[in-house]
């Protein structure tokens, strides 16, 4: 099954990168006169079409762009020469930081509120979290994000920096304090999620027959809770985290812009602002690969956690 | 094809329309459907919220004292009689900035999602009755588009062409349509094995009847959660391109756009971020409490359904077979 889906997501990538290099092409306008804002003047677009190899056939283009990119060496930036991969490789860390915090605080709190709303059902727990997950699952992320940077950073208290301050060949971890914002607004972000859907399968869960069968024995309601009903809950769990996960990577785009947080979703926004095609193609099929990564892993650890699947081999 | 028993197949020769007494438990004609969510709490308010702005979005522009791209005054001047709402970033009038900053958000928002609901639509429809290998190709199209988080897909097409209007609402289209399809396309299965499809076959309705006369009625109420979702996520997407400066462009005011250019000026005059920001946040959880409604009168109540539908559908699930 590992397999199957490994190749599977490795087509998935393959026309992925086919995609992202057709939008480069097909839509009007190309690298170089993206590159020079559409107001450089022919000569100059010529000298750089040919730098660029874009008067290849495109197919060609396409193979040297693909080999280079599997090779490990995505080409330069246009925007000031660099080559690409260690412009972004250095940004990867600080990003990953941000996801996997995110990640973990989110899902741990989502799933554990999920469980504890669904044990008291219709309460007034339930209800009023049910209602802040539906709010907050609608609202966009830098509303969120502008919303703690009014209660912490400016109108209100003034304990966190609103901008990040990380300098370059630094660690994310030795300055936690620019790390606290931005990680806050992503759990605001997955939470409500988690919370969603754990809450529906614990409900699922907590009404089906089994669980009727362990309470009917007079097993104790925590013990029905956590033995019986939770691991039925666990594939559902992994699922939504990967689901968050893959949130997240769209998130950290506008997250990391609003407070200026030196990852790879500043610097594809930067790149957009420059018209720098090799640096976006890169972040953006590096965004694609950690989707399908995410993706396997995710099927995979939710199979292994579905006890219906376990359960009949051991006993 | 399903073995049909003589006495189905006498009902068939009277041939009255089957789909009333075929329609899944919960989920009525559509007026009922409305009817039902309006009932609900969740519903009214949501309705109740997105009719504010939409009404603030549209009239906003005729009531406005002042040109929205006039310089009144000093930059982040404080609220005063004659600027209730005090300035922005550049001197001009917050109040009507956000009162002519909402309609063109709207209506490419409505654009985005109606070509996206229709796109997907289309793909999970076709997909789910030609079968075969157009099925196999349209859902690893789907799976691919999906690869992107929806708001880089957008900024990938964007960085090419530049913030033009159509590409952004072709970008938010494309975006959805992925997801809109696969739902569609499992709802089209669904309803396809029902029996009345079946007769309907077996009296040999030709196929484009089929889709458009037995298929899509009974499709209705997945089609108007899924249209609920794409809109809170079409406007979000576009809020988000708008605020990263790739989508509606100054100095035109848009709530996006405004709050992205008054956040220096968040300690002087926080008006300038906080009045379109809660206009923004009123449409979007509007439209999602609303679409909420939806999903759990038409799909179920309270059930596992409703919280998944209003959550993005997400890639194939996990297949435990025993």
């Amino acid at each position: 099954m590992v397999a199957r889906r490994s190749a599977l997501g490795i087509l998935t990538l393959l026309l992925a990168s086919v995609l992202v290099f057709a939008a480069t092409q097909t839509l009007p306008g190309n690298a170089a006169t993206a590159a020079l804002r559409n107001t450089g003047s022919a000569e100059r677009v010529a000298v750089l079409e040919r730098q660029l190899h874009l008067n290849d056939p495109a197919i060609s283009q396409y193979t040297q762009w693909i080999t280079g990119l599997v090779k490990g060496d995505p080409g330069n930036s246009l925007a000031n020469g660099e080559p690409v991969d260690t412009l972004v490789m250095g940004r990867v860390e600080n990003s990953a930081v941000l996801v996997l915090l995110a990640g973990s605080i989110g899902a741990l709190l989502g799933a554990a509120l999920g469980v504890a709303a669904a044990a008291r059902r219709g309460g007034w727990f339930d209800n009023t979290l049910s209602v802040v997950a539906l709010t907050f699952t609608a609202l966009p992320e830098f509303l969120i994000a502008l919303f703690l940077v009014i209660c912490f950073a400016t109108v209100w208290l003034h304990v966190l920096p609103a901008v990040a301050q990380i300098p370059p060949g630094t660690s994310p971890w030795s300055n936690a304090e620019s790390l606290v914002l931005p990680t806050a607004t992503l759990v605001l972000m997955i939470m409500p999620y988690v919370f969603r859907m754990t809450r529906a399968a614990m409900i699922e869960a907590l009404e089906s027959d089994y669980v009727e069968m362990a309470r009917l024995t007079g097993m104790s309601a925590p013990r029905v809770l956590f033995l019986y009903a939770f691991p039925n809950v666990i594939p559902t769990v992994v699922q939504v985290i990967g689901l968050c996960l893959l949130y997240l990577a769209g998130g950290i785009v506008v997250v990391e812009y609003v407070f200026n947080y030196p990852g790879v979703g500043q610097q594809l926004v930067a790149a957009v602002t420059d018209r720098d095609i090799p640096v976006i193609q890169f972040i953006v099929m590096l965004l694609a690969a950690f989707y399908v990564v995410v993706n396997i892993g995710a099927d995979v650890l939710a199979l292994i956690a579905t006890p219906r699947r376990r359960l009949p081999r051991s006993g | 094809m399903r073995a049909i028993s003589p006495a189905a197949d006498a009902q068939i020769a009277g041939a009255p329309p089957l789909e009333l007494e075929e329609l899944p438990a919960g989920v009525g004609p559509r007026d009922s459907v409305l009817r039902g969510v309006f009932r609900t709490t969740r519903g009214r308010i949501g309705a109740g919220l997105a009719l504010l702005v939409v009404l603030v979005a549209v009239i906003g522009p005729f009531v406005a004292p002042h040109s929205p791209t006039e310089f009144v005054g000093p930059p982040f001047a404080k609220p005063s009689s004659a600027f209730p709402l005090g300035t922005d970033t550049l001197g001009r009038d917050v109040l009507s900035r956000t009162l002519k900053g909402g309609w063109e958000l709207l209506l490419l928002g409505l654009a985005g999602t109606a070509a996206g609901v229709l796109l997907g639509a289309t793909i999970g429809v076709v997909a789910a009755f030609r079968g075969g290998l157009l099925d196999a190709v349209l859902m690893r199209g789907v799976d691919v588009v999906l690869a992107f988080p929806q708001l880089v897909f957008a900024l990938l097409l964007v960085s090419v062409v530049g913030p033009k209007l159509w590409l952004v609402v072709l970008a938010v289209a494309v975006a959805h349509a992925p997801q809109v399809g696969r739902v569609i396309r499992s709802a089209a299965l669904d309803v396809s094995e029902r029996d009345f499809i079946s007769s309907a076959e077996l009296i040999a309705l030709p196929q484009r009847e089929i889709i458009f006369s037995e298929i899509l009625p009974n499709l209705t109420s997945p089609l108007m959660v899924e249209t609920g979702i794409r809109l809170t996520y079409s406007v979000i997407i576009i809020a988000g391109l708008s605020f990263l400066g790739f989508g509606l462009q100054p100095p035109e005011p848009n709530w996006a756009v405004m709050i992205n250019e008054n956040r220096g000026g968040l300690s002087a005059n926080s008006w300038a971020i906080v009045a379109p920001a809660f206009l923004l946040a009123l449409l979007t959880i509007g439209v999602n409490t609303l679409t909420d409604a939806i999903a759990r009168v038409s799909l179920g109540v309270d059930g596992r359904r409703a919280a998944t539908a209003v959550v993005p559908a997400r890639p194939p699930a996990l297949e435990v077979r025993e």
